[in-house]
């Protein structure tokens, strides 16, 4: 499909849900509302975009809504490419629609973006941390995040453990 | 070490030849965590070859290892699989964090990786370098063997509980 065609059709038939962006490159990218995502992407599936590549998100920070999730879409027989961009409106807790039912290949990528970004995706089966330890606090890929962590927090719980795993000292040593 | 009868007996002390023992093969546990598990692998190779120094066997369980060689930046994730691995190595056993990383943290200066090993190990010998050159473990090892020798490195023996 034309990505004029494409926008034509997805504008007409999502009235108000969808709209186009500038594409800097061929690829053909859309914004999307989260409460038409699914049936965009699902209607995307119908006219051929059958692979969904990644899920990405990104975070600017002082705008505000400041989260956005970007998903690549592709389609192997006519080797096209759609791009949307979809703004959850809540900052303090993003949501966005899960695909991991539709497409398997989202489910780890909604989990990495849960992880480093802390967007919830309403309806995954199994949203949990995929890359930092499942005790980690904080989505460390905000804007907000402190760039070191938890630094003192950290080194105090090692500091208690310290002495863990260091051998006695022998009567008389230093 | 005591020559008698004109080099027919010797005489020595029981920890001396344990400590010995000890020192002359000190097996390495297979475990890379970056690319100084690269260097680390040049290690046993014929051009640097370990093995002359009884260090050429590495084992692939902790179990039957002797040295951990922390071979990289440990993430906080890998934490409690390091301590278990730690912990599953027999006594005597020994630490070398190896390279900046594994030292300090290195360049990581971030919210995912621990600054040195030595928070979350007993560290014996540090190897800086990024990476360190097999050389320079090597060196480490011999560090470690005049360590043993002496009497220093404990070999990560656990606080027994009376």
């Amino acid at each position: 499909m034309k990505p004029e065609a494409l926008a034509e059709a997805l504008t007409s038939r999502f009235a108000g849900g969808i709209e186009p962006l500038q594409t800097p490159f061929d690829i053909p990218q859309f914004r999307v509302a989260p409460s038409v995502l699914v049936d965009v992407a699902a209607y995307l599936r119908e006219l051929g975009y059958t692979m969904l590549l990644d899920v990405g998100g990104v975070d600017y920070f002082p705008r505000s809504p400041r989260f956005e999730v970007v998903y690549h879409f592709l389609d192997m027989k006519n080797r096209a490419r759609v791009r949307l961009r979809c703004v959850p409106e809540d900052d303090q807790r993003p949501e966005v629609p899960s695909l991991a039912g539709m497409w398997p290949s989202a489910n780890p990528a909604e989990r990495e973006v849960y992880d480093l970004f802390g967007v919830v995706f309403t309806g995954h089966p199994n949203l949990t941390r995929i890359l930092l330890p499942s005790d980690f606090e904080g989505h460390p890929l905000r804007k907000d995040y402190p760039l070191r962590g938890p630094r003192e927090k950290l080194e105090a719980r090692f500091a208690a453990e310290k002495n863990r795993f260091h051998a006695p000292k022998l009567a008389g040593e230093r | 070490m005591e020559m008698i009868n004109n080099g027919q007996f010797f005489t020595t002390t029981i920890d001396k030849f344990v400590r010995w023992a000890q020192k002359s093969s000190i097996w390495p546990l297979t475990f890379g965590l970056a690319c100084c598990a690269i260097e680390m692998m040049n290690l046993v190779g014929p051009r640097y070859d370990a093995s002359r120094f009884g260090s050429e066997v590495m084992r692939s369980s902790p179990r039957q290892a002797d040295l951990l060689i922390v071979s990289g930046r440990l993430s906080l994730k890998m934490v409690p699989v390091i301590q278990q691995v730690y912990q599953q190595m027999p006594e005597p056993k020994w630490v070398i964090a190896m390279g900046a990383c594994a030292s300090s943290g290195g360049i990581f200066d971030n919210y995912a990786i621990v600054q040195g090993v030595d928070r979350v190990l007993p560290v014996d010998v540090y190897v800086p370098g990024c990476p360190p050159t097999p050389d320079a473990v090597l060196h480490a090892i011999m560090k470690l063997k005049e360590s043993i020798a002496a009497g220093r490195a404990k070999g990560g023996l656990m606080a027994r509980e009376a």
